[in-house]
């Protein structure tokens, strides 16, 4: 049985080897820095096509006029809130049950944005819960889950920041990180499980999506968008996290003179 | 073509103070966070640069 840990650093014979080699910040640092520009402007075209077709192309809704165009950016940015804390826990779960330190780096350097998609989520539902449903706010099961996530999220951010100690901040962060994760399925089966004010899925594994193929183009457009701006903006705050952490090893001072 | 003038485009048929609010505070949230990152990674390149330069300096200072 070949094991990874018996191959000599640096060794690439299978494709596992190289993924698994990702776990070194260095080589980490290196592939990122890479990809991040490809990401961004992977992001930025598809957001500007997102953006042509929920607004140019896709027609006007019957029920709801104009407004239901924050679907656009509602619904790409719900579902990365919840993406985004699967991702995240994972990463910490791993980092913690295998003392992986780029793993933890990777779930530290997620929360911030996984905060931001979750504000955007919540902030475009106010906006899109006033002229449909007349509030702002009701505490209905899908809204006060999404509430809970952002706190989650805050929480994470907050204990992290408050241990001095990376490697333990780690730790207690994966912790609560791991608990919270019985959040996501909530919010995710609200609708179902509760009646809600919020609609359900109009997409869906187990059925056709109800709505017009432009509009979900457009929808889908911007989701992808979504998906590349948080691998980019993610590996970036990764990057710098490893640079924070590890100043002080030869291979940054390599990279700073690289850099000159 | 859903627009029959920029007008018409930016009323957004009476809820343009909810499309344009959230399509803006999105990406105008999201452009701060591409800010917020450029000055961070700035900030400790230039610290990084900083440890290095003095290092030589001891460096250099021994016999």
């Amino acid at each position: 049985m070949l094991d990874s840990r018996q191959v000599p650093y640096g060794a690439t014979s299978t494709r596992r080897l190289h993924w698994l080699r990702l776990a070194a910040p260095q080589e980490f640092f290196s592939l990122a820095r890479k990809v991040i520009p490809w990401f961004g402007a992977a992001a930025l075209v598809l957001g500007l096509a997102g953006l042509y077709v929920g607004f140019f192309v896709a027609p006007t809704d019957h029920q709801q006029g104009e407004a239901y165009r924050i679907i656009f950016v509602h619904v790409p940015a719900a579902w990365m809130s919840m993406l985004i804390y699967l991702v995240m826990a994972f990463w910490a779960g791993i980092g913690l049950a295998f003392n992986t330190r780029m793993s933890s780096m990777m779930a530290t350097a997620l929360a911030p944005t996984g905060a931001l998609f979750t504000f955007l989520a919540l902030w475009t539902g106010a906006l899109w819960g006033k002229p449909t449903w007349g509030a702002w706010w009701v505490w209905d099961a899908r809204l006060t889950s999404e509430l809970i996530l952002l706190f989650l999220y805050i929480g994470f951010m907050a204990l992290q920041a408050s241990i001095d100690e990376p490697r333990r901040a780690d730790r207690a962060g994966a912790v609560l990180a791991l608990v919270g994760v019985v959040n996501v399925p909530i919010i995710y089966f609200s609708v179902k499980w509760w009646n809600t004010l919020h609609q359900g899925s109009s997409i869906n594994l187990q059925s056709a999506p109800t709505m017009a193929a432009t509009m979900l183009i457009g929808m889908l457009l911007m989701a992808l968008a979504f998906w590349a701006y948080t691998i980019a903006a993610t590996l970036w705050r990764a990057n710098c996290i490893i640079l924070e952490r590890e100043g002080h090893t030869d291979w940054v001072r390599g990279t700073l003179e690289e850099v000159k | 073509m859903n627009w029959t003038s920029m007008n018409d485009f930016f009323a957004m048929g009476g809820y343009a103070l909810f499309v344009w609010g959230s399509v803006l505070v999105t990406f105008g949230l999201m452009a701060a966070e591409v800010l917020g990152l450029r000055a961070r990674h700035a900030a400790i390149q230039l610290q990084l640069h900083r440890l290095h330069a003095r290092q030589l300096r001891l460096h250099a200072g021994k016999p």
